[in-house]
């Protein structure tokens, strides 16, 4: 049943066309796999141009620092993408970052909790804000801008209302997180954060594609009245789907507040932004039922590659960042215009 | 229940909309809500009496004219505004009273109007848009933007109490902001990209935009004609409030007197529907797109001309959310097809009344975000129908009905 609901999934597209022309409009060809083709041919080439310009740019270290530094966006990204494959959308994401970096300072610093018991504390709280909000969308039938925006104020008054001020983070398992290296090379090293990161990557690659749930956000995403006609569990899979990216949201906090080592509520404003940009680079349709993590994966490094550029240029000012991703979510936008268009 | 709509009553339900006084015309009928759960918990009293609408509609009288009041989707954040006021007399006394000094009127009421301007004119701006079914996230761009570059050209002036000069740069702010809008409106109906999107683009973008105007330096200005915009006052009143005043009477006369509005509506109600029926959406669409955009960049000029400086990073950082929120609270749907000026003003003065009380009552301000949250859910959940259906009106269920309570929206094509 759920196999022949799913718009897009990596079980291979063979034969598809031929036998089901009307359910395929989705799957013809490949066209589905033009986004992701064109972010990595565009990651490869800022690398290549970068190289060529620039001193020490074309080294492993590079990639793996845009990984150390945006560990905590891929994780968040993640999430949200998610969200937008079923067509919703979580503003909330940033604030929900915010709030874990300042419930853990605060608890770690300020009550001497141990960050064992805080961490998993951070990540249910996280899900149950994700769950909440899910549950309103659904049951409430109120639009998921409107909610998680809602989620969003919440988060960053209670931010606030814990504290101001930065608190930093001194307690030694933080610190010795944040201070290990993993060598992967004699040159080449990587941050835990990373490998969480990634681990969270390869546990949403198989959700998403070898799961029920992963076909039911497909399905959700790509009709929703259909998917609910089916007898699919439209509910849960809203629910769930805004509960992973509480969940994700809070375990980017926690990997931020390892990068940063203080909890701030002015962390990770505006995040919402990069995360969504980040999906739609990746080339995730914003009307839900088709994307990849992979590609989310490739438009975080896209965006942080743009970041380093910018900062190996060293003359251009940083809102040039905020510019060029403008124009690219422009250049990407106009691509999966393209490629709807030409659907019968 | 004040007219009968006309359509068949669905087999033994209640086909009652909630009553919608004021729009005669409702083309949303394609956003079809499931017909039973959409009897609001004031008109249930009236429904439940009568068998079929034109019968509760044939009954005149006290519960007509009842429901035709709690019916009426100002109701709700009219209630939560005077309630906001009321916390503020009892908290603060003399809240309410407005004197003359100096030949201007002073007062807590004329401080929320004041400094309410720019949210309400951004607001205004972003109902036309929400009525056609769309959204704008970069007017908060737009107005760092506005008030960037009128700032750059003052600055750039060797008399900056030169009236000229200052008109000058508000007319290239403006005319900015309306190629902005353009730009945005063109995205959408043009290209055929979905708002949020198309608007995310000059979200991000036109932040750094407006950064490189200003070079990432705050322009201060020392001009008073440009002062006069969001600080000064005229005819007693301050100018803010004459300008909104302005803008939301052209703006309902089009809309209101002239068929514009119900063009829109229908444009947000059904893209492809008004299209065949003969009405040029698409240039409907940029027209709303570009008009949104120059209330964002009137509501810029107001908000650098109160600082005397304009500031890419921060300037109406996060107004396009307190517009978004203003429009919701106020009784327009994010779905399209219907909108309220009236409703999106009062949600304006709801925030602005809310800041305001925050600092009066002496709460600590940083607080300022969670009450924004509990008021937006307060006021969203009390006007989603799923949300009274289930709190309010819990007769006539049929158990086990998930698959109607999931209210199955037709998806409109854009």
């Amino acid at each position: 049943m759920s196999s022949d609901v799913v718009t897009s999934g990596p079980s291979g597209p063979k034969g598809r066309t031929a036998d089901r022309p009307a359910r395929a409009a989705v799957l013809r060809g490949r066209e589905r796999y033009i986004p992701v083709m064109a972010t990595g041919a565009l990651l490869l080439a800022m690398f290549v141009v970068g190289g060529m310009r620039y001193e020490a740019f074309a080294s492993g270290q590079i990639v793996l620092n845009v990984f150390i530094d945006n560990a905590f966006l891929l994780v968040v990204a993640i999430g949200m993408t998610f969200v937008i494959l079923t067509g919703g959308i979580d503003l909330s994401v940033g604030s929900v970052v915010a709030l874990s970096t300042m419930i853990s300072a605060s608890l770690v610093t300020g009550q001497g909790w141990p960050p064992l018991l805080v961490i998993p504390l951070v990540l249910l709280i996280g899900a149950a804000l994700g769950f909440a909000m899910g549950c309103i969308i659904h049951y409430f039938d109120i639009q998921p801008f409107i909610v998680t925006l809602a989620g969003m104020f919440l988060a960053r008054g209670l931010c606030y209302t814990i504290g101001t001020d930065s608190i930093p983070i001194t307690d030694e398992t933080y610190t010795a997180i944040a201070q290990t290296r993993i060598d992967l090379s004699a040159e080449m090293f990587i941050s835990p954060s990373v490998l969480i990161a990634l681990a969270v990557v390869a546990v949403a690659t198989y959700v998403l594609h070898y799961t029920r749930l992963g076909r039911n956000v497909y399905a959700v995403g790509g009709n929703e009245q259909s998917a609910m006609l089916m007898g699919l569990p439209v509910a849960r899979t809203k629910i769930a789907v805004y509960t992973i990216s509480g969940f994700c949201s809070a375990l980017g906090g926690v990997l931020l507040s390892f990068y940063m080592l203080s909890g701030y509520g002015l962390h990770a404003v505006g995040m919402e932004l990069d995360a969504i940009a980040a999906v739609v680079i990746g080339g995730t349709l914003l009307t839900g039922g088709s994307g990849y993590v992979l590609g989310t994966v490739l438009g975080v490094l896209v965006l942080g590659l743009i970041q380093t550029i910018i900062s190996f240029e060293g003359t251009l000012s940083s809102w040039w960042t905020k510019i060029f991703i403008g124009m690219l979510l422009f250049v990407f936008i106009l691509l999966q215009r393209l490629i709807t268009a030409r659907r019968p | 229940m004040t007219a009968p709509t006309g359509r068949p009553p669905m087999s033994g339900a209640d086909p009652a909309e909630p009553a919608e006084p004021g729009t005669g015309a409702d083309p949303s009928v394609t956003v079809a809500r499931s017909g039973p759960s959409e009897a609001a918990p004031e008109t249930a009293a009236t429904a439940s009496t009568g068998t079929s609408a034109p019968a509760a509609a044939a009954r005149p009288g006290r519960r007509a004219g009842l429901a035709a009041v709690t019916g009426h989707r100002l109701l709700w954040p009219g209630v939560v505004l005077a309630l906001l006021l009321l916390a503020n007399v009892l908290f603060t006394p003399g809240f309410l009273s407005i004197e003359m000094k100096d030949g201007h009127l002073y007062g807590s009421l004329v401080d929320i109007a004041r400094f309410g301007a720019p949210l309400i004119l951004v607001a205004v701006g972003m109902t036309l848009v929400i009525a056609t079914g769309g959204i704008d996230l970069s007017v908060g761009s737009v107005v760092a933007i506005s008030g960037a570059l009128s700032c750059l050209w003052i600055s750039g002036l060797d008399d900056q109490q030169d009236v000229g000069g200052v008109l000058v740069a508000v007319g290239l702010a403006l005319g900015l902001s309306l190629v902005l809008g353009l730009w945005n409106g063109f995205l959408v109906a043009g290209f055929g990209i979905q708002p949020i999107i198309a608007t995310l683009i000059l979200m991000v973008a036109g932040r750094g935009l407006a950064q490189l105007i200003t070079d990432g330096q705050i322009i201060t200005i020392n001009s008073s004609p440009y002062k006069l915009i969001g600080g000064g006052y005229w005819l007693t009143l301050p100018f803010g409030i004459i300008v909104v005043a302005a803008v939301l009477a052209i703006t309902a006369f089009l809309t209101r007197r002239l068929a514009l509005g119900l063009l829109i509506e229908s444009v947000g109600g059904n893209a492809t529907a008004s299209r065949l029926a003969g009405i040029r959406s698409r240039g409907l669409i940029i027209t709303v797109y570009a008009f949104c955009a120059l209330c964002a960049g009137i509501a810029g000029l107001m908000i650098s001309s109160n600082v005397s400086s304009a500031d890419g990073n921060n300037a109406g950082l996060w107004i396009e959310l307190d517009a978004i929120l203003a429009v919701v609270i106020g009784g327009t749907s994010l779905v399209g097809g219907r909108f309220s000026l009236g409703g999106t003003v009062l949600g304006a003065l709801i925030i602005q009344t809310l800041t305001t009380t925050i600092y009066s009552v002496g709460i600590p301000p940083e607080t300022t975000l969670l009450f924004k949250a509990l008021v937006v859910t307060v006021v969203c959940l009390l006007q989603s129908p799923a949300f009274r259906e289930k709190v309010f009106h819990r007769r006539g269920r049929r158990p086990g009905a998930s698959p109607a309570s999931a209210d199955p929206k037709v998806k409109v094509p854009a």
